[in-house]
């Protein structure tokens, strides 16, 4: 019998998550921070600037449905209601349109921030591989942005780019990192665009190459991408990657191998680092209104 | 004297034939993978409809982007000059020539006598190609060809923000669910891609008259957008050397030059 029923290969897995160690009813400070971006949404909640719980979906058509979706689906099952969040702080592309917010703050601000609690206050330089845009970050050891930038015109290196050849090659965007681990690494396909690369990528199918090396092939192009707008930006020590494609090996290997650096394996999902980031500036601000109050 | 030009263009492979001048065939194949066998399809089919043999051509000259891989060809002229040559003998009065292919966009200044004075081109973005409308056909799933004609029908223009050709068909899917009419959409297509190929134009300069080639040039839509950019008159070539031939034309032009030295 055949199947009609059709595979949506670049569909990512949605997730949630509550910490186990933690109770909220403890906590002196709950914030939140939203994150929605053009192709995922991500909401954290913090208790005192500690990770509580999250959730880390999909962006509807609807920034506002969006950013309600995601909250609602993060505090799921924990007793927690979103009136006993005393600040929450907007990000990403849909910043603006987080109808519980107080404040909306860039997602450079908020990335950075973010990675400099996930990985450390010893990163200066972040990487931001986000879903239609990919940022270079340089920041302090506070996680203060020094300097960054961005590309937001151009599919190549972003992870709407990577869902298009999961839809190709038809493999699903979770297992295209490590597929693409060949041992005979292949030319990259073209760099600069990502309609071009595919329909190189048809050609090289047709001459018989294997799904492992066209997507090797791929993965080695996006890198080789991104490595260009990191070195105009200028790399310094320590290094870290988010967002979506942070999780995909294929890429962060060969973004490691061009500029011999290596960046730390994640210990939470990098697509929250925004909104990490987002709920730290919320405490920090709840801080400073109360330092205010004395 | 029988001469031929070929184009090997990214997507479709062209060929016209010529004899002291006067247009004797043309043909034209998908490119496909096998640029071989592409380029010995659109040779026999030219030869076939000008009903003559391979050993009557004089000489033949390869131009476009998948020219090198010609097994036939004597010699080969750039896409830029055959540009160039084939417009000239069209409209002998055209100073800036606008070819939009399939995966590449030129703007090619001339002066009095026909001489390539400046040119641009568009290599690396398919947002400013042929690739970008196809993309956005699939999208709205219309047929290529219609495109154009329903565009005109549109009353009112709704903005782009999207260049890149995938952001752009997130954007164009987006603006469906919305329920904006098919030729709103159309014309905000036809609107991006012209922008992209004006602005590269301006930058090579644009002196009149005017003239828009390449497979895009039959698309009238993208034609009204770019008089709207440009607001002067632009000449489009017709039969029997449509705008996706000229490239071709020109190449069998400049063989015939070539021999005659």
């Amino acid at each position: 019998m055949v199947s009609t029923e059709s595979v949506e290969y670049w569909r990512w897995t949605e997730s949630r998550w509550t910490n186990p160690d933690l109770d909220w009813k403890d906590a002196d400070i709950i914030t939140a921070g939203i994150d929605v971006g053009s192709v995922s949404t991500q909401a954290v909640v913090m208790v005192d600037g500690n990770l509580y719980c999250y959730s880390n979906m999909r962006t509807g058509s609807d920034s506002p449905d969006s950013a309600n979706r995601a909250i609602n689906w993060a505090l799921e099952d924990t007793g927690l209601t979103l009136n006993k969040i005393e600040y929450a702080v907007g990000t990403g592309y849909g910043r603006v349109n987080v109808p519980f917010a107080k404040r909306a703050i860039t997602e450079i601000a908020c990335h950075a921030r973010g990675a400099n609690y996930m990985y450390g206050p010893t990163i200066r330089t972040v990487l931001d591989m986000g879903g239609q845009d990919c940022k270079a970050i340089r920041c302090d050891q506070r996680g203060k942005v020094t300097a960054f930038l961005m590309n937001d015109k151009c599919a190549a290196g972003t992870g709407r780019g990577m869902e298009v050849f999961a839809d190709l090659l038809q493999v699903h965007i979770n297992d295209v990192g490590q597929m693409s681990l060949v041992d005979d690494e292949p030319e990259p396909v073209s760099s600069t665009c990502v309609v071009f690369a595919k329909s190189e990528a048809v050609g090289l199918l047709r001459k018989g190459w294997s799904k492992e090396r066209v997507l090797a092939a791929y993965c080695a192009a996006m890198a080789h991408r991104v490595v260009t707008l990191l070195e105009r930006l200028g790399v310094e020590n320590d290094f870290a990657i988010t967002g979506g494609i942070a999780k995909n090996i294929g890429v962060v290997s060969r973004i490691e191998k061009e500029l011999e650096i290596t960046a730390p394996e994640p210990n939470v999902d990098p697509q929250l680092a925004g909104a990490i980031g987002g709920a730290l500036f919320g405490k920090a601000l709840v801080e400073k209104a109360r330092k205010k109050a004395g | 004297m029988v001469t031929i030009g070929m184009d090997y263009g990214a997507k479709n492979t062209k060929a016209v034939i010529i004899k002291n001048g006067q247009i004797l065939a043309i043909s034209s194949v998908l490119s496909g993978f096998d640029q071989k066998a592409s380029e010995e399809q659109a040779l026999n089919k030219a030869l076939n409809n000008a009903g003559i043999t391979r050993n009557k051509v004089k000489h033949f000259t390869a131009t476009g982007a998948g020219m090198e891989a010609t097994s036939f060809a004597n010699d080969t002229v750039t896409e830029i000059s055959a540009d160039a040559r084939g417009i000239i003998a069209i409209f002998p009065s055209v100073r800036t020539v606008i070819d939009v292919g399939a995966e590449e966009g030129r703007a090619i200044r001339l002066n009095e006598i026909g001489k390539v004075v400046d040119f641009g081109i568009n290599e690396k973005c398919a947002a400013g190609a042929g690739a970008f409308t196809e993309a956005m056909a699939r999208a709205l799933e219309i047929d290529i060809e219609k495109m154009g004609e329903l565009s005109l029908k549109s009353t009112k223009a709704v903005p782009m923000n999207a260049q890149c050709t995938i952001f752009a068909e997130s954007e164009v899917v987006s603006l469906i669910h919305q329920k904006t009419p098919k030729e709103d959409i159309l014309r905000a297509v036809h609107d991006a891609i012209a922008d992209r190929i004006t602005s590269m134009a301006r930058r090579v300069g644009i002196e009149q008259d005017v003239a828009l080639i390449g497979g895009v040039a039959n698309n009238i839509g993208f034609i009204d957008s770019m008089k709207r950019n440009l607001k002067c008159e632009i000449l489009v070539p017709n039969d029997p050397i449509k705008p996706e031939f000229v490239s071709a034309y020109g190449a069998a032009l400049t063989a015939q030059d070539r021999i005659r030295g």
